[in-house]
């Protein structure tokens, strides 16, 4: 197995010394690999921010009535937590940590396409980041919209949302450099003998959520753009009261904003399509399924938009033909859960960190899949729309599945990327807390969506104490694991063991260079013979 | 896109295939920035089609076949400062470049008094004009501002690309060889002119 591991006959690239020193060794670096851990650091800082404002939000649903907040309060936490976590962690999240550091090695490449416009994309993220919320701090107070900014009400509303849209409007000049970036790196940089079904299932689905953000992120950017016109010049796009159609906002929004749904969870795909086989010992089954149904998933995707509207008034024949397409597209997804599990069949599995995460991921993304079926369903879906269902739904999806992907991968590749292996019986502890406490704050709130507890309201009846209690101590349960996990990693980069080349008998590229690489990844491009899971 | 990215610490790596791939791209993506706007302004008309015929009468056709001829010769020079680079000819190159930066001036003079003829009609977004205007016609001046606008925000950008080019070829870096960057330019010229001629005939020619 590690005939061809090099062992650290170079220096790391964690170690290398170049043009700058210190911090500026880091934010003016074009190593694919600290940009990487630039976007890993950021959002570390974001998301712990983040759920902190969700934790804040569920203590305020402990009990009916005004709690530790009042409504405005809600208002702009939900959407300053809902902004946070989608612009800046979710969308960009996978590609921006993991496929930056990962893609040109799993692809045998000493760094990107274009290196230089890589560091400019992490630079727009930084700016983006803080445009976005400097609008928590500037002039009217914080935006109470939701991370939809659904008009008219984006454009009326007296709070600060001009720095939150354009904010917005250039994170996405980010996604789009990085998914442009991808692109072309997956198309030029392959290592000699890697032809496109040699190539692993991570870089194949970077390379689908490649093209959906450069071809689904401008119609968002000029959206938003109309949006920052309405509110500077009163071109009327959307207010009624100009001439303007407050519809045509929600199809715009939603063209981009449902294939982004895509764009969190293809990657994940990859990451669990990566880390099946590695612990199962086992190539992984139907590799072509697979790259059919992500590619499929990143088509189909573009033309489910509407199936977010259907309460908002559209002909029958639309309502009809999104709802069924939303049926087409979960058929890819199931193929890939079916060719996850087909490959654990019979298998030598060993049971390792990452790998617990990846059944969560299963179990999570299923129940999650599965609400999406109950909300896709149009008759369903007027009973449910708008209710705690769908944010039940939604957090099992993008936090259940991008998340425990995204968790899943920084403990798979974590000794590759620090040198370092974490506390093995630490992060299994954080994980099992994590897990309990995950399920017992989303799992009551499908309860509640059904018995119609409407979303984004900071009060409730008292009928819906009770599993507001529950789904609240879950909140408290979830975020201890969180700190746990959290900790481990970070104390562990500095006290844990050293990481052997291959820890856990890996097949694809990644495996074979040091932990961690050197500055240029491979002394020699490899030559790619095998196919990628090359178990027998 | 920068095509000849080459660090301290990696082997100078040169793509111009992968370089003119990442530019198509990019292009493709500011068609579907435009093409946002582009829905918008179809079921716009498509409610309101008297409104959008009365409110593009308004319009100089004169003014906007002048800049459609100027953007035409335009893409033809920069196509042909590509050749005369192929030919080795830094001098027409420079040439080409420099007539292709002037057009693009006469444009946005153009444009400018274009605007300003409006503006000093009271035909801006939010003028007392407007506000007593049909919605279909405030929909169409919305539309025109914005649209116009940002084609020449593109037209500002894409002289300012150009002008980096030439300080390129100025300084030999760019040359017969190694002329990606230059072609790089062209294309995003070419589609910057392409969006116009979209432009014209859905603001000025359809009434």
């Amino acid at each position: 197995m590690s005939e061809t591991v090099n062992q650290h006959t170079e220096v790391s690239y964690l170690e290398y010394k170049g043009r700058f020193k210190g911090l500026f060794a880091w934010i003016f670096s074009t190593d694919h690999k600290r940009i990487g851990l630039l976007y890993l650091y950021s959002m570390l800082v974001l998301f712990s921010v983040a759920a902190l404002l969700g934790l804040a939000m569920k203590i305020e649903l402990i009990a009916p009535g005004k709690t530790i907040m009042d409504a405005q309060t809600y208002n702009s936490f939900f959407t300053l937590h809902g902004i946070t976590m989608i612009f800046l962690i979710v969308v960009p999240g996978l590609p921006a940590v993991f496929g930056n550091f990962f893609l040109p090695i799993m692809i045998g490449a000493k760094d990107v396409a274009f290196p230089k416009l890589n560091l400019l994309s992490w630079w727009i993220y930084i700016i983006g980041a803080f445009i976005a919320l400097s609008a928590q701090f500037l002039g009217d107070g914080a935006p109470d919209t939701g991370w939809t900014f659904y008009a008219p009400y984006s454009f009326r509303t007296g709070t600060n949302m001009l720095p939150a849209v354009t904010g917005a409007f250039v994170l996405g000049f980010s996604s789009i450099a990085t998914g442009i970036n991808f692109i072309v790196t997956v198309h030029r940089m392959r290592a000699p003998g890697m032809t496109w079904m040699k190539m692993p299932l991570f870089p194949w689905a970077l390379y689908g959520t490649s093209w959906i953000q450069v071809l689904a992120t401008p119609i968002v950017g000029v959206t938003l753009l109309m949006i920052v016109l309405e509110r500077t010049m009163q071109i009327g796009f959307f207010d009624p009261a100009l001439g303007g159609d407050p519809i045509l906002y929600q199809h715009l929004f939603w063209i981009y904003s449902h294939p982004a749904v895509y764009i969190m969870i293809l990657p994940a795909m990859g990451v669990i399509s990566e880390i099946i086989p590695t612990f199962a010992r086992k190539t992984i089954f139907g590799y072509k399924a697979i790259v059919v149904s992500t590619l499929a998933i990143a088509f189909v995707g573009y033309f489910v938009w509407g199936h977010h509207m259907f309460t908002s008034g559209m002909s029958g024949t639309a309502l009809y033909t999104f709802s069924i397409l939303t049926f087409f597209v979960a058929i890819p997804s199931a193929i890939k859960i079916f060719n996850w599990v087909a490959t654990l069949h019979k298998a030598s599995i060993d049971i390792q960190t990452p790998f617990l995460w990846a059944l969560c991921f299963l179990f999570v993304f299923m129940v999650g899949g599965l609400s999406g079926m109950v909300l896709g369903a149009l008759s369903t879906n007027v009973h449910l729309h708008d209710t705690a269902f769908v944010v039940a739904h939604f957090h099992f999806i993008v936090f259940g599945g991008t998340g425990y992907a995204f968790f899943g991968a920084i403990h798979y590749w974590y000794p590759k990327m620090f040198g370092k292996m974490y506390d093995k019986s630490w992060a299994n502890i954080g994980l099992a807390i994590f897990f309990t406490g995950f399920n017992t704050l989303y799992l009551p709130m499908f309860y509640l969506g059904m018995t119609g507890m409407p979303r984004r309201y900071y009060d409730y009846v008292d009928e819906f104490h009770g599993p507001n209690i529950v789904s609240s101590l879950g909140a408290l349960l979830m975020i201890s694991g969180l700190i746990i996990i959290i900790t481990n990693l970070v104390r562990s980069a500095k006290y844990g063991a050293p990481a052997e080349a291959d820890p856990w008998q890996g097949k694809t590229l990644e495996w074979t260079v040091a932990s961690p690489p050197s500055l240029e990844n491979f002394e020699k491009i490899p030559t790619v013979t095998k196919h990628p899971y090359g178990y027998e | 896109m920068d095509m000849n990215d080459h660090q301290v610490h990696i082997d100078e790596h040169r793509d111009d295939e992968g370089a003119k791939t990442g530019m198509w791209i990019f292009i493709f993506t500011e068609l579907l920035l435009f093409g946002g706007l582009f829905i918008a302004y179809s079921v716009y008309r498509y409610l309101n089609p008297l409104a959008f015929h009365l409110a593009a009468e308004e319009l100089d056709t004169t003014l906007g076949t002048i800049n459609t001829v100027i953007l035409l010769v335009s893409s033809m020079t920069i196509a042909m400062s590509i050749s005369a680079m192929q030919y080795k000819n830094k001098k027409l190159t420079l040439i080409f470049m420099t007539i292709t930066l002037l057009l693009a001036l006469a444009f946005m003079v153009n444009k400018y008094f274009e605007w300003s003829g409006k503006i000093s009609h009271g035909i801006y977004p939010g003028s007392m004009t407007l506000q007593e205007a049909s919605r279909g016609e405030l929909l169409f001046f919305g539309l025109y501002y914005a649209m116009t606008g940002l084609h020449a925000l593109h037209i500002v950008i894409g002289m300012a690309f150009i002008g980096y080019v030439m300080h390129l070829v100025i300084k030999n870096e760019v040359q017969h060889d190694n002329f990606a960057i230059l072609e790089n330019s062209g294309l995003y010229w070419h589609l910057v002119d392409l969006i116009w001629i979209f432009l014209f005939p859905l603001f000025y020619l359809i009434t």
